[in-house]
């Protein structure tokens, strides 16, 4: 069916597409148009892009529910503070060491804790990120519960961009390839996977520590781009945040989860002032969906250019909507 | 020594509330295996309806508790129907997100009319004497807490045990579908552990005013979370477990706080439940039943 010609033209496309929206962005912001204020929102919604799309892979793909993601970012938030700030290395050198850092603190937490299941282990995950934020707020070298201020910005759109990008990337071609499979496996039937030889542990680990690695990068651009981290940022109401876009979007979509992190940051956007009423409507959103709607808003499906064919009566109607 | 004996009885109080919160925790688990995470906010609004009625209706503290005890039975009635029942028959995730989500509404519904505000627990409601005995100080508040926990412990202990509905309620926990085959209705039993989880919730909710002095909305988190890391510690869907859990939690987090860092007790609440789920996730009195496909 998919020829080589088709999957080039498809990629050459996705790239000019790419290209296309970074330049736009940018032209804007070096004109101004996109002022201090749409900046932050910007730079906003692609962590919490990075956010829920690294979520996704270990809550819906690999389907073992983690509340401790925000315990990842800060973990990512800290490493690359420690070494730009503190230790003055470069930028990149920060981000590589917050993604390790975090994909080590997910091994270590996740090698005991996949062993549970369901809601055990989102308690035990629960857990690991509390402790995770009152550790770091009882360590002196990273400034205690003030944390770290005077950070470099470095998070500029392009970095942002590239980040966003790699992180899609990276996590769309690993759930289409052999472990994606295998990770997915685990979600439907863990029993039925075991039986066809796969080792569920070392997948559920895997997508777990993969997640955290990129739960890490967003700590590291959130860091760097609102110059003062502080480990009270980190509790398990951003985890809970995280959850919402995740819900919202579908458990195991990631154009789903890249569409309800947009959605969620611009009515964070509208309703800074209103903190309390944000809360009710994320408390409701979560209610709502689950009760009407379990498998979130675009289920396990995939918006893609074939969907919109679909729904305009477009040529390519004959293969199934993966 | 002395010290020590006396973190003990101080944990003994904190341990009562924590055992009261856990015990809905472990119902509610027990019958439904849902872990309700909006127990602990119900125990807040349990504070605030404690609250209200002693500051605007000069009601004693027992009334207060009473009147906390019917609100948040029905609260916790009408939390079942809106959102769980239609969930009964979905996957776990989707119920312990929506247990989430309650929680979530319950904790910013009430920041949102009653702003982040603490209120402090009106001092007339209990003056406070302290007894000192053999060099041990107990005040009469810490008397009350534990007086009262271990009375509705005992009531529930009777209903569960020697009442038409509590041998239901057993029921329903060892086999839903053999229950309903002999005639017991299951919503009608999980309303009823919804109501009695709730109210023991309240009681501990006018308590933690009384203890700590202070309430405010997002107060139910964290003894929320320690109440049900006791649960888990004593065997989450054992009732005896939960008491004993409840109370060892309390004297262990006074322990921390007293000989350690006051900043690490949540730390290591979270520290016990996973050790706990690690060596033995049926808890201290739970029974290793193998894993069914």
């Amino acid at each position: 069916m998919q020829d080589k010609k088709r999957t080039w033209g498809k990629f050459i496309l996705e790239v000019i597409f790419l290209v296309a929206l970074f330049t736009l962005v940018q032209y804007l912001i070096t004109v101004g148009i996109l002022n201090r204020y749409y900046q932050i929102n910007l730079t906003l919604m692609g962590i919490n892009i990075i956010l829920a799309v690294s979520l996704n892979l270990i809550n819906g793909f690999t389907g073992q529910l983690s509340l401790g993601h925000a315990g990842f970012m800060a973990i990512g938030a800290f490493a690359s503070v420690i070494m730009t700030t503190l230790l003055d290395y470069p930028f990149i050198i920060g981000i590589i060491i917050a993604m390790l850092a975090a994909a080590l603190a997910g091994f270590i937490i996740g090698v005991p804790t996949l062993r549970l299941k369901g809601d055990y282990l989102a308690i035990a995950t629960l857990g690991f990120g509390e402790i995770i934020r009152v550790v770091l707020q009882n360590i002196d070298y990273t400034g205690g519960p003030a944390g770290i201020s005077g950070i470099a910005k470095m998070t500029t759109w392009p970095v942002l961009f590239i980040a966003v990008v790699v992180t899609i990337v990276v996590i769309v071609n690993m759930i289409n390839s052999s472990y994606g499979r295998a990770i997915i496996s685990v979600r439907e039937d863990e029993v039925a996977a075991e039986v066809m030889g796969i080792n569920t542990t070392k997948y559920k680990v895997l997508a777990f520590v993969v997640g955290a690695a990129f739960a890490g990068l967003a700590g590291a651009l959130y860091a760097h781009y609102f110059y003062i981290v502080k480990p009270e940022t980190f509790n398990f109401l951003k985890s809970f945040d995280i959850l919402v876009m995740v819900v919202l979007g579908g458990l195991g979509s990631t154009t789903g989860a890249v569409i309800a992190a947009i959605f969620i940051t611009v009515l964070n956007a509208f309703l800074q002032e209103y903190a309390a009423v944000r809360m009710i409507i994320y408390a409701l959103i979560l209610i709502i969906v689950m009760i009407y709607r379990p498998q979130g808003l675009l289920g396990n499906k995939e918006l893609s250019r074939k969907s919109f064919n679909r729904i305009w009566g477009g040529k390519h109607v004959s293969s199934t909507n993966k | 020594m002395l010290e020590f004996i006396q973190q003990l009885i101080n944990g003994l109080s904190l341990g009562a509330i924590y055992a009261l919160i856990a015990l809905g925790y472990t119902m509610v688990y027990g019958i439904i295996l849902l872990i309700n995470f909006a127990h602990g906010d119900i125990m807040m609004v349990g504070a605030y309806v404690g609250f209200f009625s002693i500051s605007l209706l000069g009601s004693n503290i027992i009334v207060a508790m009473v009147f906390a005890m019917v609100t948040c039975a029905l609260l916790g009635v009408v939390i079942e129907k809106v959102a769980y029942r239609p969930l009964r028959n979905s996957t776990r995730i989707a119920a312990l997100i929506t247990a989430i989500g309650m929680s979530l509404f319950l904790e910013y519904v009430t920041l949102y009319f009653l702003t982040a505000q603490q209120r402090v627990y009106p001092a007339s409601a209990f003056p406070l004497h302290k007894y000192e005995i053999a060099g041990l100080v107990i005040s009469n508040k810490d008397i009350f807490i534990i007086v009262s926990a271990v009375i509705m412990m005992i009531i529930l202990q009777y209903i569960i045990k020697r009442t038409k509905t509590g041998k239901a309620m057993r029921a329903v926990s060892l086999d839903k579908e053999a229950a309903v085959l002999m005639g017991i209705s299951v919503d009608r039993i999980v309303s009823i552990t919804f109501a009695i989880g709730s109210a023991l919730a309240a009681a501990a909710g006018v308590m933690i005013g009384l203890y700590y002095n202070a309430i405010n909305p997002l107060m139910g988190i964290i003894p929320g979370l320690k109440a049900f890391v006791a649960a888990v510690l004593g065997g989450i869907g054992l009732i005896p477990g939960a008491m004993v859990g409840g109370f060892l939690m309390g004297i262990l987090e006074t322990l921390v706080s007293g000989y350690w860092s006051s900043m690490y007790r949540d730390a290591v609440a979270f520290g016990v439940l996973i050790l706990i789920l690690l060596i033995k996730p049926t808890g201290l009195f739970g029974k290793n039943t193998g894993e069914k496909v």
